[in-house]
């Protein structure tokens, strides 16, 4: 296991030193202490290693990942796994706003809850968050799943194009063009691979489905109002 | 004559009110009431502001006198040079010529019409930009200095385009609608546009207006320093935005820790906007240029943090004049689209099938370019030739540098940047107030002083 000490070794070396391992390096366990809230730890990673940071973290932590899985031993500040491309990112606590915006592929898993607007923009990434999400959760958000153990706040959903959404608690409301849908066999199979690779014992069965009805996708003078 | 017509002589008719058109209810105006009458949603169209705002046309230099002296047209060297990101990236990008071509999407633009700006641009010695839609390898390919985007959307934002990208342009907001996002109707999503921004085919998309994860200069500081650790320090940042407030907007992306900041004015373009939003938002190119200088100097930044200006710009002397009230280089969209071929009378048959005529060509939106510009229809597209494009932009491009050269060295000027604006006067008060420069024949410069 190597070590960084953030406050001692600074940013830059960190960021440096992670982004230049390759996909073939021996130095696959990385610990990084003193965190302090920095923000942009360990972004633009691209190899498959592990690496733990020891406390909260700032803005945009995991920015970008390729390949890593990052594990924060705290809680995480706002944009966490923001773009991930691939890889898994684990928040043993809770999560700020954006948690995985615009996030194209990889695993999310928040242990907590997350403020709003997780999963907004989406583009292909998995989410799943133990505890509730915030309002705008998931606005426009294009492909991927998002998983909510808890509630989720106002407008979930809302202008959302083709990502799944499945909720197991309460919705406060739905946002535009965002609406329930049947549970079929299939949405159980992914939901159940994606609990359980989030570690959570939820059971599939028990979530509610949630997607866009398609009513936005073109212009219509008659929906003008769901603006 | 027969006595009927003794007795009645021809009744001369009254004179008639001659019909007059009305200034507020113009022939253009009802048509566009009928038109929203009929189809019930706002038009949508491409290009910048169409209306007359004051522009550079209404500058002129004053050249050499006894009080200055020129320098001799063919031999006396004026550089063009500009170095973009000196302040903080650790590789800044150098150009031959300060006129740069903008950001285009492709999606709004033909993956041929990108390659084209690539080519033109390479061979002028400038860089070319990527769009709302992600970066080609069309462009990458034919670019030596390709500046990428960082949009709201981030369709197709990925790290690896980042590192491989020469520049970084954080967009906050575009001269043609600032505070408003892209759109790219149905029509032009085809399946390549569609999977390179994660959508389903077809479908008419609404980009975001604002970035999905951060929302004011604080957290702009901070997407900035993640950005530029994502990408060593090395790129220079860019950060774009439209012509709404140029002192605070520039003041504020200096301070969030931007290497270069473009400014596009109102008669900048756009792939497709809401008409409404093109005409009547944001401010004319002419008068955010002075405040974004005075920002710049106000915080000791001018020439360290680069000034880009956009929006109109379509010749050497544009290009002089943008320099001269304190740019550092331009930016130009719609003039490299039509270098290309926009427009062009060559396709009028086209254009009046279309019902419209070259010149006046705006549903860029609807991919039915007789050009082959903006269109993803593949027999539009193939009347494009990248080569010969690439080929018609570097000559436009060297053009107006030579234009610029030429402006400069009347004006006694043996570096572009060094024209000033003592060199300028302007034709109308309105001019004279937004550039800070005297109204021709008198030392009035309007809003400074008292009369």
């Amino acid at each position: 296991m190597q070590t960084i000490d953030l406050e001692d070794q600074g940013l830059r070396a960190l960021n440096e030193t992670l982004q230049s391992q390759d996909s073939d390096t021996n130095q696959t366990e990385w610990l990084v202490t003193n965190p302090r809230g920095s923000h942009a730890i360990a972004v633009g990673l691209d190899a498959p290693i592990d690496v733990t940071i020891k406390g909260s973290t700032g803005y945009y932590c995991g920015g970008m990942n390729k390949q890593a899985s990052i594990t924060v031993d705290g809680s995480a500040g706002p944009g966490v796994a923001e773009n991930m491309m691939s890889g898994k990112i684990v928040i043993e606590g809770d999560a700020s706003q954006y948690a995985g915006a615009t996030g194209r592929g990889g695993l999310l898993v928040i242990k907590g809850n997350a403020s709003s607007r997780c999963g907004i923009s989406m583009k292909g990434i998995n989410i799943v968050v133990h505890g509730n999400i915030g309002h705008m959760s998931a606005f426009m958000a294009q492909s991927g799943t998002l998983v909510v153990c808890g509630d989720a706040g106002d407008a979930l959903g809302d202008s959302l194009y083709e990502a799944r959404l499945f909720v197991r608690g309460s919705v406060k409301s739905l946002g535009a063009d965002c609406i329930k849908k049947d549970m079929r066999p299939e949405h159980i199979e992914l939901l159940r691979g994606l609990l359980e690779e989030a570690g959570s014992d939820a059971r599939p069965e028990d979530f509610t489905r949630y997607g866009s009805a398609r009513k936005l996708y073109h212009f219509d003078i008659d929906n003008a109002g769901a603006y | 004559m027969d006595d009927h017509q003794k007795n009645n002589p021809p009744r001369t008719m009254p004179p008639r009110t001659m019909p007059i058109q009305s200034a507020t209810f113009s022939n253009p105006v009802n048509a566009e009431i009928r038109r929203a009458a009929a189809t019930g949603i706002y038009d949508i169209r491409g290009g910048g502001a169409k209306r007359r705002v004051p522009h550079f046309d209404d500058l002129l230099f004053l050249g050499a006198s006894m009080s200055r002296y020129p320098l001799e047209g063919y031999r006396e060297k004026c550089e063009t040079s500009v170095t973009l990101g000196s302040r903080f990236a650790k590789k800044p990008i150098h150009l031959d010529i300060p006129i740069t071509v903008a950001g285009m999407s492709f999606g709004a633009l033909s993956g041929p019409a990108k390659e084209a700006l690539g080519r033109g641009a390479t061979m002028a010695g400038t860089s070319t930009t990527t769009g709302d839609g992600g970066m080609t390898e069309e462009e990458r390919g034919h670019s030596e200095k390709l500046i990428y985007q960082y949009l709201p959307s981030r369709y197709g934002m990925n790290p690896d385009d980042l590192r491989r990208a020469d520049a970084i342009e954080v967009v906050v907001g575009q001269g043609a609608k600032p505070g408003g996002g892209g759109m790219l109707l149905g029509q032009k999503i085809s399946d390549r546009v569609a999977d390179m921004r994660d959508l389903p085919p077809g479908i008419d998309q609404r980009s975001a207006c604002r970035h999905p994860d951060w929302t004011g200069p604080d957290d702009l500081e901070i997407k900035i320093l993640e950005l530029r650790e994502i990408t060593g320090w090395e790129k220079p940042i860019y950060v774009k935005v439209g012509g709404a407030r140029p002192y605070f907007d520039t003041t504020l992306a200096v301070k969030a820790g931007a290497d270069v900041v473009v400014v596009d004015g109102m008669q900048g373009g756009t792939a497709a906007t809401q008409d409404v939003f093109i005409e009547n938002v944001g401010q004319p190119t002419l008068a955010c240029i002075r405040p974004a200088v005075k920002a710049l100097q106000d915080l000791g930044m001018h020439r360290e943090v680069q000034l880009i200006v956009s929006g109109g710009v379509r010749s050497g002397a544009d290009v002089a004049k943008a320099l001269a009230l304190g740019a550092d280089a331009v930016s130009i969209g719609s003039a490299a689209m039509i270098a290309i071929g926009d427009n062009d009378p060559r396709w009028e048959d086209d254009y009046n099938a279309l019902g419209t005529t070259a010149g006046a060509y705006d549903d860029w939106h609807e991919g039915n370019d007789p050009a082959g510009i903006t269109t993803q229809d593949p027999a539009l597209m193939a009347r494009l030739d990248p080569v010969e494009g690439g080929r018609r932009l570097r000559n436009y491009l060297k053009v107006m540098t030579l234009e610029a050269q030429t402006i400069a060295r009347a004006c006694g000027k043996n570096h572009v940047h060094n024209l000033e604006p003592e060199d300028l006067c302007a034709l109308t008060i309105e001019a004279a107030a937004m550039a800070g420069v005297p109204l021709a024949g008198t030392s009035w410069i309007p809003g400074s002083g008292s009369f």
